[in-house]
């Protein structure tokens, strides 16, 4: 399964499944990473421990342990 | 009059505190919400006849139980008594702020949308057909833009007016899906003429999302029979349509999609070129390789303002605190009396007072940092690095604070949320030298490494004690403070011309916070210090040298005696005893009497190690880190490892009693703080003695 951990910087993806537990899945709902809503991944830091992604006009940085849990399909 | 209270409520960066300024020029009241270290800030002002009181609430971006300041707005909004909502909306960022929107609309209560930021929506070509937004939420919504004050007498206006309308309940609009099970158990009620105290529609709602007070009560009524299958059929239902079956996440969902059918209705975009100075701003910030020197550099800048600017009016301030005790001396003479304002009290307070122009300036750049939405950035540089420490990005925010004050740098750690990482967190910042701990430093390394090498060896302690820290926080990490990390999700917020105004109200605002906080403790504690060193008094001895000192020939001679004097005073009070008891604890780190009564005084206040220190080698208290005598003094009477093991003692015990107090406060407990004693002293008890022996062994 891919998800948003795998993913180049620039290259935009639709969520299929946020595995998370209900805290982390509630906050990431409230910037809009929900299911089926588009994400572009922005920048990574340095080797690739946060990353950025872009959903709607918002830009959001999480951990990779917590980008591994969203599944994600090619658009 | 009429008193109207409003619940100012939005997401993070939104420009609420912003609006706040805005609307009223009378001075924001801050406080903190009762029990929990979360500011709370409040304006009240007289329009048209009526006494408006608007509460900002923390920054929330929904209201489930995520963070401090998410509870601590969810409480608010349902237990407190408040007139009317006013949600503030950013108008370019329209749909993920709506569905906080939908979240406040189920409290049903009076509410105005804000849509702020608008000039900033009009230049990226966005076009927002408010009163249509107003006809879906079924609540007004204004235009405003907090910076250019566009629109805020328009807000204001509408809030007295709608204040005076009969409030008709707010109105959601699900989807088909949930609309239709609402209309069977409405009908329902209907038919049975159930007499209940809510809206038909919004006891329905309550059942279908499983709300346990509503069960409770309906649990009792005789038609809950009836009603039962009908709730069960619905829930039914949803979970076949939602294909899950936690409720909470299928009201998420519909939110989420009204939310989004809002804003794609009422939001045209014109041209809608999203500006991207942003991403092009953050290229270079948050580069790759660029990133984080730049981040040093700036850094690094703001601690040159910090102690090189502060250091001009700390001055001023050293002279007058001076000058003042000279002169509560002339009133109150120079007994007891005298010396406890003198002495005691005025030195004290003083002692507080002298760090103002630090913390003010270090405040500036941090609140700069923060509006701009720089700190973000840096957290996002820094996580990778602190994460494998065991803390958390915003960890840096708090830990570099601590270079300047313990105080503020623990009164920072409030933006982690994670109870375990905001302690890992506050239980490190003391390994953070804070400005307080350098005229030690200075008059250590100033005495034994010379002018030359003073700098490099200052620069290598300020290292040594934050690599000390990070290593402390895994062992915090892995022994102590077991447990899930706290997940890292953080808006990225765009970049913003920061408001003056704004910035210029944080710092006054933590300016007397810390004066309030940090003044009043200290004072108690200088007190107590000044009581600790001048008792028990020993008249014969006092006697026997004021003859000796009324004998001596020269000038000289009498001041050497006098010094000769104060040193035996203290040897002989309580804390000279306390000093010579405990000295054994501290022979295995090569401390004397004198350096361990010292620390035991900065325990107080950190720069009253080097008062201490004159005082015992006899110099007189009137000495400072540059004074020439007391350096030669220390370079003569104290071996090189001593000196070693003291410098490394004093970076790693605890900061001071004022940051002790904001500590306990902080973390919640005066449990915690017994347990930071416990640690900060151990700790820095194994080092010193490591330091020492080693130093030994290569002497």
């Amino acid at each position: 399964m891919v998800t948003l951990a795998d993913l180049k910087a620039g290259e935009s993806v639709k969520i299929i499944n946020v595995k998370a537990d209900k805290d982390l899945k509630q906050r990431l709902g409230s910037f809009g990473v929900r299911k089926n809503s588009i994400v572009k991944v922005v920048n990574h830091s340095i080797a690739k421990s946060t990353i950025e992604i872009e959903v709607a006009t918002t830009k959001i940085a999480l951990r990779a342990q917590e980008a591994k849990e969203i599944e994600v399909e090619a658009l | 009059m009429k008193q109207l209270n409003i619940a100012l409520v939005g997401q993070p960066n939104v420009g609420k505190s912003m609006l706040i300024n805005s609307i009223s020029d009378s001075r924001l009241r801050v406080g903190n919400f009762s029990g929990v270290t979360v500011e709370k800030a409040e304006v009240s002002f007289d329009f048209h006849g009526v006494s408006i009181r608007i509460i900002d609430l923390p920054g929330t971006y929904s209201l489930n139980d995520y963070t401090q300041d998410e509870r601590v707005t969810k409480e608010f909004l349902e237990n407190e008594d408040y007139d009317m909502i006013i949600n503030v909306v950013d108008a370019t960022n329209l749909e993920r702020n709506l569905f906080l929107t939908t979240q406040l609309l189920e409290f049903n209560k009076k509410m105005i949308v804000a849509l702020n930021m608008m000039d900033e929506a009009k230049k990226e070509g966005m076009c927002i057909n408010e009163e249509q937004l107003g006809n879906i939420l079924g609540v007004p919504c204004v235009k405003v833009s907090a910076a250019t004050k566009q629109g805020v007498g328009k807000l204001v206006n509408r809030i007295v007016d709608f204040s005076n309308f009969d409030f008709e309940g707010t109105k959601l609009i699900y989807s088909e899906v949930v609309e239709e099970e609402i209309r069977n158990i409405v009908e329902f009620l209907e038919e049975k003429n159930f007499d209940s105290k809510l809206d038909y529609r919004v006891l329905a709602l309550k059942l279908l999302q499983e709300d346990k007070s509503t069960y409770k009560k309906m649990h009792d009524e005789p038609i809950w029979i009836e009603l039962l299958p009908i709730i069960r059929e619905a829930l039914n239902h949803l979970y076949l349509h939602y294909n899950t079956k936690n409720i909470d996440e299928i009201f998420d969902e519909e939110k989420a999609a009204f939310a989004k059918g809002a804003a794609l209705e009422t939001l045209e975009c014109s041209t809608c070129k999203s500006i991207n100075t942003t991403e092009k701003v953050d290229s270079v910030l948050i580069h790759k390789i660029f990133g984080i020197p730049i981040f040093l550099f700036l850094m690094w800048g703001l601690f040159q303002l910090t102690f090189e600017v502060g250091s001009i009016p700390m001055d001023w301030i050293d002279a007058f605190f001076i000058s003042l005790g000279e002169y509560a001396k002339t009133i109150f003479g120079d007994g007891a009396l005298g010396s406890l304002i003198a002495d005691g009290a005025i030195a004290g307070v003083g002692a507080v007072v002298l760090f103002l122009p630090n913390i003010v300036i270090l405040f500036f750049g941090i609140a700069l940092l923060e509006t701009t939405g720089y700190m973000s950035r840096v957290a996002f540089l820094l996580d990778g690095f602190f994460h494998k420490f065991g803390l958390h990005g915003k960890s840096f925010i708090p830990l570099v604070t601590g270079f300047g004050c313990s105080v503020p740098a623990y009164m920072s750690a409030r933006t982690l949320k994670n109870d375990k990482d905001r302690l890992i967190t506050l239980f490190i910042i003391g390994f953070m030298s804070c400005g307080a701990k350098l005229p030690v430093y200075v008059l250590f390394a100033g005495a034994f490494f010379g002018p030359e090498k003073a700098g490099n060896v200052l620069f290598a302690i300020y290292i040594i004690g934050a690599i000390l820290g990070l290593i402390a926080a895994k062992i915090l990490k892995v022994f102590v403070f077991k447990g899930k990390d706290e997940p890292f999700v953080m808006e990225m917020p765009k970049y913003r011309m920061p408001s003056f105004k704004l910035i210029w109200h944080t710092v006054v605002t933590k300016a007397l916070m810390y004066l309030k906080k940090a003044g009043t403790f200290i004072l108690a504690a200088s007190v107590l210090i000044w009581f600790a060193s001048n008792y028990p008094k020993n008249e014969e001895l006092i006697g026997s040298f004021e003859t000796k000192i009324q004998l001596a020939v020269s000038d000289e001679e009498k001041t050497s005696l006098e010094n000769e004097l104060k040193k035996a005073k203290l040897e002989a009070s309580y804390l000279g005893i306390v000093g010579k008891a405990t000295e054994p604890l501290f022979a295995p780190l090569g401390f004397d009497w004198r350096m361990t009564v010292a620390l035991e005084t900065g325990l107080a206040a950190k720069e009253v190690v080097v008062s201490t220190l004159g005082v015992l080698y006899a110099l007189g208290d009137e000495v400072d880190e540059g004074n020439g005598s007391l350096m030669e003094e220390i370079r003569k009477n104290i071996p090189f490892a001593s000196a070693v093991s003291f410098i490394f003692f004093v970076m790693i015990y605890l900061p001071c009693f004022a940051a002790s107090i904001v500590f306990a406060k902080e973390s919640g407990s005066y449990k915690y703080l017994a347990y930071l004693f416990v640690f900060t002293t151990s700790v820095a008890w194994i080092i010193s003695f490591i330091a020492y022996r080693i130093t030994l062994m290569l002497l």
